[in-house]
């Protein structure tokens, strides 16, 4: 999964999916929020790579990077593999460039490649990090 | 057991019903508010990108929960789904003390004049049931401004001159203006335009003893931690409280209306947050849940002189479900414009609400709320990847140089566009869940389209190098600004209430919320749905008064 999430979202200037931590982010969610998922995640991955190795004859993660972007192309216009391969990209967006509480955007890296200011609001330096799955309440 | 009986019970403590327990409290009613969600307060502000009331990937923010309230949603190819509360098909609004209006953008609209008399101004639209609303703007008038005044709403409509009469000006300034205003506002003059500033429901001065806006970027879905923002929560339904003629049960999922053997309410069956069973008697109920329950709670409380539901002998509860068409245009912008001021919507125009060649209605356009970085990642045009380097790259290159103008086309009302009760799906208490279907009128996307080119043309004179547009698909339309379903008229075969909300069928028995609107104007619903609101509930403390109930 680390090699795909790195194909949706890559290393370069600035940090990618890996370097923001998306894969953590999706790991948290599934047994959180995104828990009914699960089998959805293993059963989509595990096709991702059937379709790699019948392809290309090798996994998706030995392949080169260039072979895996031309094979995702390929599988976001499959009628089968699209549905999950959306949801895939959908939820690397959210790790990416959501909230940091929920596990990816590490160091608000992607914040801070689009130039969002911080401290968040003139003058006010708080920035509510709690997390209210936790029974965490913010402090004032 | 029955609870002590009250003069009102009130379903929906949101924008419709705070106004009206706040107004019957004081008349000395005994009031009983009921609101199924919990009270959030500015406390509750978390400025969470992923779980808001706009963004709700991560869950509802301020309700309602999936675990406990599905729906069923009905596509236009007839395939039905059992949908998730924070699910796209679902068409939320909110499950919480203020309702929407606790997380809400707040723009602060009178509908126009024209609004109220779309049949007699453009005539019968084959396939919708356009009509006129039994009442005008002047009926409406003075109730739009006292929920200004008492709410709270900040702007400048002074140079706007499509709006309909008014008697006094906003009681707020509007905030200063962003860089986006200023670069709009000079761009929409040399098109001809009238641009002027958003009356919002949001403090931008300390007003009713709270201060003005912070100019956060986490407005639409968000509380606001500041309580700056005005909703019933934080004004009308305190006051209701401090009557003590008021008493407001929170948690509490209302399971029928009950109605005795002479086709009269007599009061309401709910489950508590203990989820008991419970019976409040009443000499009258109010139901102000919103267009989508309102609906559903009606057609769920059958009795042998009511066996389709109540207020719906000719089958009109539930029909005409319709929100607003949402289309504009994206504008890049040649340099960095992005200064974090919010709430980033700041400017109007109303030249497109009305006579558009060709056209029926049309809408408001103003700049859009400042949009979150995981928002703007499906904001990216046509031609550009949804994923890998080329998606990163624009998001790199164009967040801090995008500007967003859209509007709240109206909606040509369609009868098959409705609510029923499913007849199988449950939720969590064991009431008949909502089941939605339907879809647009084709004259409604095609308004919507010609507003989404005006946005552009905006954005083109305000010097945009690339543009790109928002359009509209024609599935059904409800959401945040969900209304229509228990229409407003002086019919009773072709309407549900009459124009002081009273269900024509039974006198003690009205609903007070946007399911009344006969169409929905080209602007955000909430203003109009307060001001009914204080209207009806000046009849229904008249009524009152004159049955010796207080």
């Amino acid at each position: 999964m680390e090699a795909i999430c790195s194909r949706i979202i890559p290393e370069d200037q600035d940090a990618g999916a890996i370097q923001a931590g998306v894969v953590h982010f999706i790991d948290t969610q599934l047994t959180g929020f995104y828990k009914p998922l699960q089998k959805t995640y293993r059963l989509g991955i595990a096709a991702i790579d059937q379709t790699s190795v019948r392809s290309a004859g090798k996994k998706f993660a030995d392949l080169p990077p260039d072979s895996q972007i031309a094979l995702l192309e390929h599988i976001q216009q499959d009628a089968d593999l699209k549905p999950f391969f959306n949801l895939l990209v959908d939820h690397c967006m959210q790790g990416f460039y959501g909230d940091p509480r929920h596990g990816g955007n590490r160091d608000r890296v992607s914040w801070k490649m689009l130039g969002v200011p911080y401290p968040p609001v003139r003058g006010r330096l708080r920035y509510d990090f709690t997390d209210p799955s936790k029974g965490e309440k913010p402090w004032l | 057991m029955a609870l002590k009986r009250v003069n009102a019970v009130i379903i929906g403590a949101g924008a419709g019903g705070g106004v009206v327990a706040k107004e019957l409290a004081e008349a000395g009613l005994s009031v009983v508010l009921l609101e199924r969600g919990k009270w959030y307060s500015a406390f509750d502000c978390r400025k969470d990108d992923l779980r808001n009331q706009r963004t709700c990937v991560l869950g509802n923010a301020f309700g309602p929960d999936d675990d406990r309230n599905p729906r069923v949603a009905v596509d236009l190819q007839g395939h039905e789904r059992v949908v998730r509360a924070s699910g796209p098909e679902y068409n939320n609004n909110a499950a919480c003390v203020g309702g929407g209006t606790f997380s809400y953008g707040a723009m602060a609209w009178r509908y126009m004049e024209k609004d109220f008399r779309m049949r007699t101004t453009y005539g019968h639209i084959p396939g919708s049931t356009l009509a006129d609303w039994p009442i005008t703007y002047d009926d409406l008038e003075p109730y739009y401004e006292k929920a200004e005044w008492e709410i709270g709403v900040s702007g400048d409509v002074s140079a706007d001159p499509f709006h309909g009469p008014r008697r006094k000006p906003l009681p707020m300034p509007p905030l200063p203006s962003n860089r986006e205003y200023q670069i709009l506002h000079p761009a929409a003059k040399r098109l001809g335009l009238h641009p002027f500033d958003l009356p919002m429901l949001r403090n931008s001065v300390p007003y009713n003893g709270r201060p003005g806006c912070m100019r956060c970027r986490w407005c639409v879905g968000f509380a606001c931690e500041v309580d700056a923002k005005c909703g019933t929560h934080n004004t009308v339904i305190p006051k209701a409280l401090a009557t003590k003629n008021c008493e407001l049960r929170t948690e509490c999922v209302v399971k029928e209306i009950v109605t005795n053997d002479r086709g009269r309410a007599t009061g309401v069956a709910y489950f508590d947050a203990d989820n008991r069973l419970q019976q409040q008697d009443a000499d009258l109920v109010v139901v102000s849940c919103g267009a989508i329950e309102s609906a559903r709670l009606l057609l769920n409380s059958k009795s042998k002189l009511f066996p389709n539901g109540l207020g719906n002998r000719h089958d009109w509860v539930g029909r005409n479900l319709q929100g607003h068409t949402y289309t504009g245009a994206f504008g890049l912008m040649p340099t960095d414009i992005y200064d974090d001021l919010g709430p980033g919507a700041s400017i109007a125009i109303c030249d497109y609400n009305h006579g558009n060649p060709g056209l029926t209605g049309g809408a408001m356009l103003c700049n859009e709320f400042i949009r979150l970085p995981y928002q703007f990642v499906a904001m990216v045009p046509a031609g550009v990847p949804r994923w890998g380097k080329a998606h990163k790259d624009f998001m790199r290159n164009t967040y801090r140089r995008a500007i967003a103008v859209q509007g709240p086309t109206q909606e040509m009302p369609v009868f098959d566009s409705h609510v029923q009760v499913d007849p199988i799906v449950r939720d969590f208490w064991g009431i008949p869940v909502a089941r939605l279907s339907g879809g647009k009128h084709p004259h409604t996307i095609e308004v919507s389209a010609v507003m989404a080119r005006k946005a552009e043309a905006w954005l083109k004179e305000a010097g945009a190098e690339q543009t790109w547009l928002k359009l509209s698909g024609p599935g059904l339309s409800a959401g945040q600004h969900q209304a229509g379903t228990c229409r407003m008229g002086d019919d009773p075969t072709t309407s549900v209430v009459n124009r002081y909300c009273q269900v024509h069928d039974i006198d003690n028995l009205f609903v007070i919320d946007a399911s009344v609107h006969v169409n929905n104007g080209g602007f955000n619903p909430v203003l109009t749905i307060m001001a009914i609101a204080y209207r009806a509930s000046e009849h229904l403390v008249k009524q009152s008064k004159g049955a010796g109930l207080s």
